[in-house]
Parts: C-alpha cells; structure tokens; sequence
C-alpha cells in the first residue's frame, strides 16, 4: 500500500443467531436443505398475521450488547423498515433503528499481539428475508430463511487496514460461539459483512464506498484490499472524482469489486414503530440476570492460560481460536491434568487427528475422561511416550478406552534386577561394539539402547536402561 | 332471527326450534338481503347445525365481515387483491365463536380493507343502505349492519379502526360496539391500521353486544396486544344501575353556534342529541358540558389520516400476488408485484397509499406523521384526564342520517362539520371501548349516539348504553321502524 494514504474502514456484520425458533414466528429456526420446510403462516406474511417476540433472542442480543459494553435501552421495541423485494414477504423488515439494543460500545481485540480498540456503534436485533436461487431465466424462493433472527453490530470507522478488520471479526466470531448466541458459520451463510472503504491524505475521510454482502473473512479480506489499491491508483491517477458513493459488491471468481449502484438512489426505508409488538422494559434484574450468564470469554481464557497457565503464546492463540478445544482444555484441568501437558497433547497429536480424519472435536472419540488415562500412566512412568502416542491411535481405531492397552502388555519394564540380567547378556553378546565404545565411539551407547528395546519389545523404561548402561559400560 | 340471542336459545333449549331451522331462515333471508343491498360476498348455504349447548350463541347464525380470515372460506376484505383467496386458518375471535357453537353463514361486504366510511368501495359493489336503497350503509361494516338491521340474524362481525363498526351502525338504525383495544385477538383480521384496528360486533341491543364479545375476547398469545380479560363478564356486568354516573359532551361539537349554514338535517340531529340528554338525565345520569379547544378537535381527522394511511400502506405491502392473490403480468418480480397492485386496488386506496407513503418519507415524516402521532397523544391524554372525572363521552354518531350513494364521495377531510362527522376516531386514538346505539330518526330514518370510556372500562360503558337502550326506546330496532 501507497502508505501516503490512510485507510478508513467500517464494518457492519451481520450474524445470524442460534434459537430454538424464529425472532418473531413460532417456526423452527434450524439449517435445513429441504426448502420452506421450516416456515409458518407469520414468515409468509398471510393476512391477518401478527408478530410474536421470541424473548430468548431478545436476552441474548442483549447478552451481545452487554459484552460490546454498550449502553441499553430502558426499553425493547422495534422498527419497520419498508421496502418491496420478493425476499421480504411483509414488505418490511422488523428491525430496530430508534433504540437498538446497544449502542456506544467497544472491544478491545488483539492484532499481532497488539492490543487494539474498536468503536461499536451500535447493535440491533431483526429478521432475515428469505434466500433467493436464481436460474437462467427463473428465480425461486425459499422462505426457511425468513424470519431468523439476526445481530447487526455495526462499527465505526475505526479499522484502517484489512487485518485489523479481520482480528476484530474473528474476535466477535469467537464471542458468539464462546457465548453460544450463535454457531457464527460462514459456510452455513450465518455471517454476512458490508464494508465501507475510504482513503485519504489527510484527517478528513475520503469519499465512502460501500461492499455489501461479503460472505466469508477472506472475502472481506480481499475486498479491503481490492478497493483500497482501487481507489489509490484512481486518485494517483487524477480520476479521484470516479470514486463514487456507491455501494459495490464483491465477485469472488475475479476478486474485484464491482458497482451496484449509486448512494443517491438509495432507498427511503419510510421507519416507524411497529405497532404489534408492545414496548419490552429492559429491568435491572433482567440486565442482572443476563450479565449473569456471561460465560468466560476468549480473551479472558487467553490472559489465564497465558498467565496462570503458563502456556505458550503459539499455543493458547491455537487452544482458544475454537470453543471447543478450550472447553477440552478446561475439562481436562477439571480432571486435574497437568496444563501444559494437555496443552501439547491437543496442539499437537489431536488436532492433526482431527484435520487428518476431518471430523470436530465433538465427533472424537477420545474424552478427556479417557484422555486421562493415557496421560496419567505417562506421568507416574508406567508408560513412555512413544508408547502413550501408539496407545492413542490404536485406542481412537479399536474404540476401546486406554487403559485396555496399559494394563498387561504395554506395562513399562522398570524391575532393575531383569533389565540388568538383559543388558548383561547384551554387553557380553556385542563385545566387538563394547570395544569401539571404549575406544571412543561413544555414539555406540544409542545401540545399546536400541538393543535393550528389541529385548523388552519397546517396553523397557528408558530413564533406567540408560542408568543402567553408563553403569556397566 | 328477529329476536335476541337469549330469546333464540331458550328457544333452542326448549326445541321450540331447531339450529338448522334457524340456518335455513337465515340462509333465506341472506339471498333476500343480498338481492335487495348487495351485503355479502360469500353465502354459506351449505353451513351445518352444530351442537346445541348451555352456551348462549350455540346454534345460532350469525355473519362475518370478509376481512376475517375464515379457514377453508374465501377471504376477500372485498379487494380484487385476494378476490381468490381461502386462508388456512381462522381469525382468533372467529375460532373463539366456533367454540362456542355459534355458526357463521356468510361473510359481509365492506370498504375495501376496512378504509371507507361508506360501504361503497366494495370490489362487489355497493352496499345500499337497509332502510333506503337509494342511501348508503356507512361504512366499512357495511354489509355487517345491513344484515343485522334487516334480521337475517342476531350478530355480525366488524371492525373498527377509525368508526367502522359505530358509524354504519347509526346509519343502519342498530348497536355497534368497538371494545377496548386488544380486548378482542386481532390475528386474523386483515389490518389497516394495526394501532388503531378492533375487532368488534354489530348487534340490535347492548345485551347481545355483551354477550357476543365475552364470547370473541380474550388474551391470544398471537396478538401481543391482547389481553387478559377473565375477571369481566360483560353480560353479567348489565344491570341498569347507573344512577350517579357521569358523562360529558363537547360543547364545540354540539353547540347550534358552531355551525353556520347549518342543514336542517344537522339541526334536526343535534335537537335529537338534546333530547337523549334529557333522557340521561331522568335515568339518573349526570351529564356535563366540556368546552375543549376547537383547533384540538379540527385536527382529529388529520391525524387520522396521517397515521392510518402510513400504516395502512405498510401493513398492505404483503398484498404482492407473489405468495398468495392473483398473480400479476411481468417479466421481473417487480412488474408483477407492480402489474398485481395496480390492477388490483381501487383508486380511494391508492389515494391513501400516496399520503402514507408521503408522510412517512424521511424528509416528511417528521412534519406530519410525527407531529400526527403528537397530536394522537395530546388528544388521548386530554380525554384521560377527563375521564377521571366522568365514566363516559357522549356525542352524535355523524352530521345526520346515512348521505345517499350518488353524488357521495368518500373525501378524506370535510368542511366545518369534520369534527362531528370524525370524532369517533377518538376512540381509537386511545383505545377506548366506544358503543353506538340508535337515538330516534330524522326523515324517517335512523340516527344514532355513542358513548365512549375510559380504557378497560367496557363494562361500565356498555351499562350505560344498557340503561340509555332502554329509556330511549329504540331496541331492536329493525328496519320499518318497529320495534319492542
């Protein structure tokens, strides 16, 4: 980047939150590959259907609100946004645009091991229309979308490159499913960003542009830094009034953005209150009561692994990037585990597992229950590692528990008395190699050892077949 | 069918009658009426006798203005929008009825959608008023209070967002009775304007009335707005005890001063306002004369208009042809949503989608749909505040007697009788139950008087009403102009 210009970026992402039902139907809110089966009178805007208010969803933004550390409102109420789109059955959406259900806030998110703060705007609770497949020369409309309930959190201009941008959404990717308000995958359609770009010289912002429906991180990535060289090369090159206020979207196949139409076309969205769904009061016991339920978020797991823990930075990032290790982590020093040890354990042999088998946590046969097993016959030396690792995978084939394979066969030799009688017997079967050993070939000493796992089968304890051979040789 | 609900089920009880006889007359009288008014869009004539039981309206037919979605029935709101539209599911107050027994053989014409006063906008036609074919019904109930007025059963369903269920009710000679807001579910009602829109009940007496929404009320976890009414029985509520209590009328409205070049058909009407304060007053009744400021009460239309029409046109933007309606022409979904509308709507409605479409665009909106919803609140908080001192609002239904069809024109604001003529939205402002009954005639055609109450306050409102009924004289009036 021309770095005689600065960035200014703003987001606004769209999060489609986990219920049992839709924010303002009773149908059921799941991804579902059968189209408008989950769908009821209300999502398809039948005359004469009212709202209802699913108030779990209302908790939860409100969780979301708390943790952006956003002001609430002292009451819940909500918006109709009109506009006619053959997505949006009512002809309106109901959202919240005079009193979202937080504004103001801000997190601290990390870049690099920088810590960084982003302003929040503001965050609202509304529906989604339905999902539109288009064809040649048809479209069709699937209405299991309409109605889900979503969180648009939309910050401040406050980012100025692409990766600030990016740590700032996958710490929010990670606060929605450390919380569980949502399962927050892209690949299910559940995130959607609109970014807004400008550049400038000086402190006075640039002309805006709008990407809109960005629907991966690394789209969002590429769409940051698609439009900032765009404009940059547009202005260097005099034609800066071609930077337009417009709204664009992102093509993936070429990874350009490309031009929608003008900001003065928009739309006038003709808000008001909607009128079927009564004021909610926000209380300080339902505030209480929500702040209440905030589990430990990701940042505060990364300060405790990093400083009570003592684990690596490499590790911890790895550990809390994904709910679900952090709750095996955490589950495993509920079992009194050694964290570090667990730490290597999961970094290391059991995440390769997963991508390697592709499957999730959850699908791993290996609780930390029976992964205390392995670890704890580690630690009081009855077996080694080598072995632990073998015990491990041919634990994760068989679907049998460990200890299955610690008992009898695997035990680690460690009777000092049979290893000697062993290593005797080898020292006087190899004289030739005692010789050289002494003669000063002392890289001999790894052959001895090798010779003494053959004898045991790998079962010897390493620490005193060592002791042992320096001893006799 | 001429007779009041409690009259029919002894009647059914003691099988003096059958349900099915009372369906067969009904049904008769219904093809008369239509041929005769033009009142119904749909006729039931395969409607079937439910059980007779301890309940009042078991057995008993009664009609349903067609902006209630009916289950398996056409559904029109008498718009060419749904001309084909069968929904699949009742209304709450319809199911609650049907619990009850009640047995519904037709569903009545009205302006389209519930936005006309005058029951000529209906994608049927016309609906000519029962006592004067060459007079309209009022509207929008319209084809609900000429039923009910010409006997074709004791009850129809209405609705009411501006007088709907009041002001056909005065023209057609019977009681309109507008509850409480979300006494009554509005799910399934077509909405027009959804903080204004009751559901409600057209009858020729206040006892039937009474009895008729204990039926229909109710909370509905599908209508956040209701609530929950348990602890009021409205029928037992009537004893005619309203010696002590206090109403008051607007000295602006009703005052001969206010209106010069006044009709004689408006003079007629106020003296006969005059009398049935006479009347109150020898029931016991106090009633007091309130002046409230005249720039208040000439604002009430425009804020009507402001607000529904901004909501009407949003609540109405579902009406695509997309989902369900006529589909519309076009290569694009927006030239069939586009095509569907504008053949679809009539001119009066497209008129009220521009102005709500005016006053809610972002430059607009804070001039006139926020200054109306000011407005909506100044005028509910000076009537609550009177309403501390008295238990009801009394004041004529309209300028007179129902206007004759030609030459009638639904305008939106009138001259300096808009006040008279509009002040029942008042009533929706608030929310407050508001009842029509009928208070004599002029040219030998009906007039009527309501009275109006605090929120909550039904039962109180609707004694009073009971007790008026019954000083004035004018129950069950059919029309013909007998009556018990």
């Amino acid at each position: 980047m021309n770095n005689k210009y600065q960035a200014t970026i703003g987001l606004e992402m769209h999060c489609e939150m986990k219920s049992n039902a839709k924010v303002f139907s009773h149908a059921k809110n799941a991804f579902s590959n059968l189209a408008n089966s989950n769908i009821s009178a209300i999502d398809l805007a039948f005359p004469g259907i009212l709202p209802t208010l699913n108030k779990e969803c209302v908790k939860k933004a409100l969780e979301m609100s708390i943790i952006l550390n956003c002001k609430q409102p002292k009451y819940i109420y909500f918006d109709r946004k009109n506009y006619y789109y053959p997505d949006l059955p009512k002809g309106y959406q109901i959202t919240q645009m005079h009193e979202p259900v937080g504004v103001d806030g801000f997190l601290e998110y990390d870049v690099n091991g920088e810590v960084h703060k982003a302003l929040i705007h503001d965050i609202h609770l509304e529906e989604d229309s339905a999902s539109l497949d288009h064809y040649s020369d048809y479209s069709l409309i699937n209405y299991n979308r309409a109605g889900v309930p979503l969180l648009e959190l939309v910050t401040e201009p406050c980012f100025h490159n692409a990766d600030e941008a990016i740590a700032f959404l996958e710490e929010v990717k990670r606060i929605y499913e450390y919380t569980d308000i949502s399962e927050a995958d892209s690949k299910k359609g559940q995130i959607r960003c609109d970014v807004n770009v400008s550049i400038s010289e000086d402190d006075t912002l640039g002309t805006k542009v709008e990407i809109k429906n960005v629907n991966s991180f690394g789209n969002v990535y590429e769409a940051i830094n698609y439009e900032i060289k765009r404009q940059i090369d547009l202005k260097e090159a005099g034609r800066y009034q071609e930077v337009e206020q417009e709204t664009r979207r992102f093509d993936e196949e070429t990874g350009t953005t490309i031009r929608m139409r003008s900001k003065v076309d928009a739309i006038d969205y003709k808000y008001f209150v909607e009128p079927n769904i009564p004021k909610y009061k926000v209380t300080d016991e339902l505030i209480k009561e929500i702040k209440a339920r905030i589990p430990t978020l990701p940042k505060e797991r990364k300060a405790k692994y990093l400083n009570e823990y003592h684990l690596s930075l490499y590790d911890t990032n790895i550990i809390i990037k994904n709910k679900d290790y952090a709750d095996y982590f955490e589950e495993c020093l509920a079992l009194k585990l050694p964290p570090k040890t667990v730490a290597n354990w999961l970094t290391g042999v059991i995440i390769s597992y997963l991508n390697k088998e592709i499957i999730t946590l959850k699908e791993f046969y290996l609780t930390p229950k029976l992964l205390k097993q392995i670890i704890d016959k580690v630690e009081d030396k009855t077996i080694s590692i080598k072995q632990a690792k073998e015990i491990f995978l041919k634990s994760l084939e068989e679907r049998k528990e460990p200890i299955t394979y610690i008992n009898s066969d695997n035990k680690q030799i460690s009777d000092k008395e049979y290893l000697l009688n062993i290593i005797m017997t080898i020292l006087a079967n190899n004289e030739a190699q005692v010789a050289a050993y002494h003669a000063g070939k002392t890289n001999l000493f790894d052959f001895f050892v090798g010779q003494v796992m053959k004898e045991t089968k790998g079962k010897a304890n390493p620490v005193l077949t060592k002791e042992i051979l320096q001893e006799k040789l | 069918m001429d007779s009041e609900i409690i009259k029919l089920h002894e009647m059914l009880i003691k099988k003096e009658i059958t349900s099915q006889e009372l369906i067969k007359e009904s049904l008769a009288k219904s093809h008369e009426v239509q041929e005769k008014c033009n009142a119904f869009v749909t006729i039931l004539d395969d409607a079937l006798a439910p059980e007779v039981t301890d309940d009042y309206l078991s057995g008993i037919p009664f009609g349903i203005k067609d902006n209630y979605a009916t289950k398996g029935i056409l559904s029109t709101g008498s718009s060419n929008t749904l001309k084909n539209y069968v929904p699949f599911f009742d209304a709450t107050a319809v199911c609650n009825l049907k619990n009850h027994g009640a047995v519904a053989v037709n569903k009545t014409a009205l302006d389209e959608f519930g936005m006309g006063g005058t029951g000529t906008t209906c994608h049927t036609g016309a609906v000519k008023n029962p006592w004067d074919q060459k007079r309209m019904a009022g509207g929008s109930s319209a084809g609900s209070a000429t039923a009910v007025a010409l006997g074709v059963y004791p009850y129809a369903l209405g609705s009411d967002t501006g007088d709907s269920i009041r002001k056909p009710a005065a023209f057609c000679g019977i009681v309109g009775y507008k509850p409480t807001y979300g006494m009554i579910s509005r799910y399934g009602l077509f909405p027009f304007a959804s903080s204004m829109d009751t559901c409600g009940v057209l009858t020729r007496t206040v006892k039937d009335a009474a009895i008729v929404v204990d039926a229909m009320k109710g909370k509905d976890a599908k209508d956040l707005t209701s609530w929950d009414s348990k602890n009021i029985n409205l029928y037992k509520s009537l004893d005619g005890q309203v010696k002590g209590k206090k109403l008051f009328y607007i000295k602006e409205l009703v005052d001969m001063a206010n209106y010069q070049n006044a009709s004689d058909e408006l003079i007629k009407h106020l003296k006969n306002f005059q009398e049935v304060i006479k009347k109150c007053q020898e029931i016991g009744l106090i009633v007091e004369e309130v002046s409230l400021d005249l720039t208040l009460l000439k604002a009430i239309p425009s804020v009507y208009v402001c607000l529904s029409c901004a909501e009407a046109t949003s609540n109405m933007s579902n009406l695509t042809g997309i989902i369900f309606g006529p589909r519309g022409e076009g290569k694009t979904p927006e030239e069939i949503i586009m095509n569907h509308r504008t053949k679809g709507f009539s001119p009066l409605i497209k008129r009220r989608f521009v102005i709500g479409s005016y006053v809610l665009q972002k430059e607009n909106q804070e001039r006139y749909f926020l200054n109306a919803a000011r407005l909506r609140r100044i005028i509910v908080d000076k009537i609550k505040e009177l309403f501390k001192t008295y238990d009801g609002l009394i004041l004529p239904v309209s300028t007179g007697v129902a206007p004759y069809l030609d030459g009638s024109k639904d305008e939106l604001v009138k001259d300096d009788t808009a006040p008279l003529e509009e002040h029942l939205q008042i009533a929706n402002f608030g929310g407050f139950p508001s009842i029509t009954i009928p208070s004599g005639h002029i040219f030998s055609l009906p007039v009527g008087v309501n009275i109006t109450g605090n929120c909550y306050d039904d039962a109180n409102v609707l004694n009073i009403a009971y007790a008026l009924e019954k000083s004035l004289g004018f129950k069950n009036l059919k029309q013909g102009g007998k009556h018990e």
